[in-house]
Formats: structure tokens, C-alpha cells, sequence
């Protein structure tokens, strides 16, 4: 007992200090976290998609909505499952099985905090990068055992999607990885020449050196860093299957694509996992360029006022989405027939405010800043994903593999010479 | 981190790996047959794991299982299974194969015998965490001229697929 509470004082994560009752601890956090995490997903893209399109979204199941996605997951349970005749039944009952384990594994490495991972691997990216690729083989398996037309061509079109901008997103990882260790201290001049030229590959020591020399690698040898994160960022796209380069699953197209012939409960593991790999794309993003858990201008805001100011904005955001709420609870029609979403309302709102009031107290303060802004980053990638879908047309599937086999990789190869060439001048 | 269940670890490992072997090539359908490649390459990568070389394991799991065996599943899906199931199955080079697999088994015994240095106790062990920076060194600074000609390789490669496939240059 004395040795499983001294895990609370040590400084690395728990997969390093061996503390194996801490590592399932930090799992099934994480698992509940990802799973409420893609459930906010689901309302959230339903309604700001709605808001989007000039038209309120889902209103009627709980006050705003809000109960929308219970409503779907039990749909989604107490459907039949159905099982296409010929089909291979080992490989079908596999498919959602890899698909969401993949999506899952990658959780292990992705570093909240400098102490707040599962484990630091000290191949973090590659491990990610590999096992992100294991999902493309979830989904062949899915459209061949379906034994149909249609997904199999849909998976066919999506795994080759997905192989061929799995290429241009190593390009723009391995330019990254390569900032760690070039301090371009000569020409660029941004940052201190610290560092002792090794570069690494663990998620966290990515976000130290981006500490230590003092520049998000995005904004690292100017137009460089910038390149190789816009080349990550439409990949990454890409790779998960959504809009503008989701021809795969759009309806109008192959109904429905790879997972047409799964129901039910199989249909959400698809679900899950493609939002849950969307989250650690967007997190292996917000590590590699956007500065991981560092709040905005550590350096040059520095300094004890500055922290405690940065440490209110959890609270802060809190407060504000508790205010938000309050108001919407005032401005509902004042008719017997919406006490109850009025309460409902009411409730979420004070709940809100109470976590903001929690997250006040000092202690907690320090604690949850790290994991705070990470969150925040990847968050606004989420939005990103969702204005994405909103906004862009679909690419046709002869336009897609155009783009990304004769631009992307050619600008990320470019990207990545001109990085070490900068690097070392 | 001191390693635990160390025998476990490899006899299941070791397990996974020869079962989904036998796997490959007795399965009637080749997409069976592929996924028990995609077994086999996992667990060789976690055996690369526990010879403290993760650089090497995390390659093999990217290149191997997420490229390689992701083509051999295009190619299998796109030909005609329903017949290629139905077909007798002759063999009749049995008896050179035989011949050849007795000789890779002396070979494993010669090694065994003679070769004691570079089983995992004996050998020299590097530091886990310098894998990928040794693995790094040695193909650009040692091995530099081979690894330039292993890319040339490849370029060829590539260049006559892409000639083979197309239908018009």
C-alpha cells in the first residue's frame, strides 16, 4: 500500500517507475476519458454542423440535445445484429475488433502532462505511427468479409487513402523529430542554442525540447515548421477518412463504403474508433508542433504573476460555459411543457459552474494546468475537423490520390531537406 | 525498468509466432493465410522488444505488418478466390523440400553448437534507449555506401513496376 502511494511523489510517468497498479489506473482513466470525449464529439458535430448550415440541429431529446448521444448508443445496442450470408464470420467478427484496438493503443504513449502518461516509450511517435497504420488493416478485412460489392471497393479506395498519406504525415513527423536536436542557432537564430544535438523520438522529451529551446516547433525556422504542420494537418485528414477525403463513406457514393454490411454494435466500435483515432492524430499533431501541454508563451511571459494568471483559465473557461448555459436556461420558452428541460438545463449549468469552482482551489490548479491546455489544443483541432466537413466539398478519389502522392510527399520531402539544411547552417 | 516474466513473455511470444507460421501456409483461404502473417510479424516485433532493440521492433511493426501484408491484402482481394479454394492442392517437389528443410535444421543445430556469442546472455547489450541513435550511426556513418546502394535498389524497383504497369510511358 505504502509503495503503490509513493508512485504519487516520484516525477515520471507510471510505466517508467514500474508502478503497474498506477499504469490500469491511467488506462481506464483514459479509456472513460476517450469514450466521453467522442460522445461530446457526436452532439457537438451534430450541432455545430447544424449551426453551420443556418438550422438548429438536434433539440428534442434533452434540453439543446444534449442527451442526443444516449439516445443514439442505446439505438445503436438494441439493434439486430445482422451477419451478410457469405461471409467469412471469423474475419467479420475481427474487423471492428482491430480497428478499435489500434485506435485505442495509441492512447498509451500520448503525454498529457510531463508526468501524466500511461508510459514514455522511447520510440513514442514510431510506436504511434505504427500502430496507426495496424488500422488500415481493420478496415480491408471489414470490406472483404462483407462479401459485397460495395464496401469492398470502399475499402479498397480507403486503405489505399490511407497508405498513401501515411507517407507524407512520416515526412512531416521525421521534420519534426529533426528540430529536436537542430537548435538553428546560425542563420534562423530562433531559441538558445541548448540541447545537446541528440534528437529523440519519446513523445515527452519532444515537448521538453520544445521547452528548452523556447520555440513551439511550429513557428521554428520560419516557413519550415509552419509547412511540415500544414502537411501534417491535411494528412491527418486524410488518414482518418473525413471530409474533404471521406469518398470512402459518403452515402451518395458507396453507401456507406467499408461499413455498410455492420449494425448495430459493430457499426459503433467503427464509430468509436475512427473519433478516437482522429483524437490521437490531432494529439501526435498538438505534441510534435503546437507544444504539447506548454501554456502560451512560457518564456516570455514568464514569471510567478503570469503562471498564476495562466492557471485560471480552466476555471475561467468553466465559468464561461456555465454563464453560457444559465443564459440558454432564461431564454427558453416560458411554457409548462419545458419545465423539465428547463430544470435539466439549470442542473447542467450549476454542475458546470461547481467544476469551475473546484477547479479555483489552488492545489487542483496545479495539477490540471498541463492536462488543461492540452485539451484546449486538441480541441481546437476537433472544431477544425468539424468546420473542415462543414465547409469543403468532397475530393473525387483519382483527385485525392493525385494530391497526395504528387504534391504532399514531394512537399514533405521538401520540407524535410530544407529543414536539415537549415538545421545545420 | 528490470524486465519481468521474461520466460512467459518469450515461450508465448515464441508460440504466437510458429502457430500463426503453420498458419500461413496451411490455410485453404489466402486471407486467413494473411492474417496469420500479420500474427507472426507481431510477435517477431515483440521478440525484437525483448532483445532491448525498440527502434528495430516499431520498424518492423510500420514497414512489415502496416505496408507490406496491407499489399499482400489488395493483391489477394483482387483476384478470384471461390476457384483458387476449390482446386486440388499437388504438391510435387516434396521430396526437395524435404532435403531442404534438413539441411536448414542442421544449420540451426550448427549454430547452436558453435555460435553460443550471440545468443541474448552472452552478447554485448546496448543500452535501450540508444537504439535508434546506434541504428543511425552505423547506416549513415559505417555503412554508408551499402545503404546508397540498397536505396538504389529500390529506386529500380520502382521504376520498373511503374513501367511494367503502366500503359503508356
Amino acid at each position: 500500500m505504502q509503495e503503490f502511494l509513493n508512485y504519487l511523489n516520484s516525477n515520471v510517468t507510471p510505466g517508467q517507475a514500474g508502478a503497474y497498479v498506477w499504469v490500469v489506473i491511467y488506462i481506464l482513466i483514459i479509456f472513460a476519458a476517450v469514450s466521453l470525449a467522442v460522445i461530446a464529439m457526436n452532439w457537438l458535430e451534430r450541432k455545430i454542423l447544424a449551426h453551420m448550415q443556418v438550422r438548429l440541429g438536434p433539440m428534442r431529446v434533452g434540453p439543446h440535445g444534449l442527451l442526443q448521444p444516449i439516445a443514439d448508443a442505446v439505438k445503436l445496442l438494441i439493434k439486430e445484429d445482422i451477419i451478410p450470408e457469405g461471409s467469412d464470420k471469423l474475419v467479420f467478427w475481427m474487423a471492428p475488433l482491430v480497428v478499435v484496438m489500434t485506435a485505442f493503443t495509441t492512447y498509451i504513449v500520448i503525454p498529457f502532462g510531463p508526468t501524466h502518461a500511461v508510459t514514455d516509450m522511447n520510440i513514442g511517435i514510431l510506436f504511434m505511427l505504427g500502430v496507426a497504420s495496424l488500422g488500415t488493416l481493420g478496415i480491408i478485412m471489414a470490406g472483404w468479409a462483407s462479401n459485397s460489392h460495395y464496401p469492398l471497393l470502399g475499402s479498397l479506395r480507403s486503405s489505399a487513402q490511407m497508405v498513401s498519406y501515411e507517407v507524407a504525415m512520416g515526412m512531416a513527423v521525421v521534420s519534426a523529430v529533426l528540430m529536436t536536436s537542430l537548435t538553428g542557432a546560425g542563420v534562423y537564430g530562433i531559441g538558445s542554442a541548448t540541447g545537446d544535438g541528440i534528437g529523440t523520438l519519446s513523445m515527452i522529451e519532444i515537448v521538453r525540447a520544445q521547452m528548452n529551446q523556447q520555440v513551439w516547433f511550429a513557428f521554428k525556422f520560419f516557413p519550415l515548421g509552419l509547412a511540415a504542420f500544414g502537411i501534417f494537418a491535411i494528412a491527418m485528414v486524410a488518414e482518418t477518412n473525413r471530409a474533404p477525403f471521406d469518398l470512402p463513406e459518403a452515402e451518395s457514393e458507396l453507401t456507406a463504403g467499408f461499413h455498410t454490411e455492420y449494425s448495430g454494435f459493430r457499426w459503433s466500435l467503427f464509430f468509436l474508433a475512427e473519433y478516437a483515432a482522429m483524437i490521437a492524430v490531432s494529439s501526435i499533431a498538438v505534441t510534435l508542433w503546437l507544444g504539447g501541454w506548454l501554456r502560451p508563451f512560457p518564456h516570455w511571459l514568464s514569471g510567478d504573476a503570469w503562471d498564476t494568471a495562466f492557471s485560471f483559465f480552466p476555471a475561467l473557461t468553466f465559468f464561461v460555459l456555465a454563464g453560457m448555459t444559465l443564459r440558454t436556461t432564461l431564454r427558453m420558452p416560458k411554457h409548462p411543457y419545458f419545465k423539465i428541460q428547463k430544470t435539466g438545463l439549470a442542473v447542467f449549468g450549476l454542475a458546470l459552474g461547481a467544476i469551475g469552482l473546484v477547479l479555483l482551489v489552488p492545489q487542483v490548479r496545479d495539477r490540471v494546468e498541463d492536462i488543461y491546455w492540452f485539451t484546449v489544443k486538441v480541441a481546437a483541432f476537433m472544431y477544425l475537423y468539424i468546420w473542415y466537413r462543414g465547409t469543403f466539398p468532397r475530393y473525387r478519389f483519382d483527385q485525392l490520390m493525385k494530391l497526395g502522392w504528387k504534391f504532399m510527399i514531394p512537399a514533405g520531402i521538401g520540407v524535410l531537406i530544407a529543414t536539415a539544411l537549415v538545421g545545420v547552417l | 525498468m528490470t524486465p519481468v516474466a521474461t520466460p512467459y513473455f518469450f515461450y508465448g511470444l515464441s508460440a504466437i509466432a510458429v502457430l500463426s507460421a503453420i498458419g500461413v501456409i496451411t490455410r485453404r483461404n489466402p486471407v486467413h493465410s494473411a492474417i496469420s502473417l500479420i500474427f507472426t510479424l507481431l510477435a517477431l516485433a515483440g521478440l525484437y522488444l525483448m532483445l532491448y532493440a525498440p527502434f528495430v521492433a516499431g520498424v518492423q511493426i510500420i514497414l512489415y505488418v502496416g505496408g507490406i501484408v496491407v499489399l499482400f491484402l489488395f493483391v489477394i482481394m483482387l483476384i478470384n478466390i471461390e476457384r483458387m479454394e476449390r482446386e486440388y492442392q499437388f504438391n510435387k517437389q516434396w521430396l526437395v523440400g524435404l532435403l531442404a528443410a534438413a539441411v536448414l535444421g542442421a544449420l540451426f543445430v550448427a549454430v547452436y553448437v558453435k555460435g553460443q556469442g550471440i545468443f541474448p546472455h552472452n552478447a554485448v547489450r546496448f543500452p535501450e534507449q540508444l537504439n535508434t541513435q546506434q541504428v543511425g550511426k552505423m547506416l549513415y556513418v559505417d555503412y554508408l555506401l551499402p545503404f546508397e546502394i540498397a536505396s538504389l535498389l529500390l529506386l529500380v524497383a520502382i521504376v520498373g513496376a511503374v513501367v511494367m504497369a503502366k500503359k503508356r510511358i
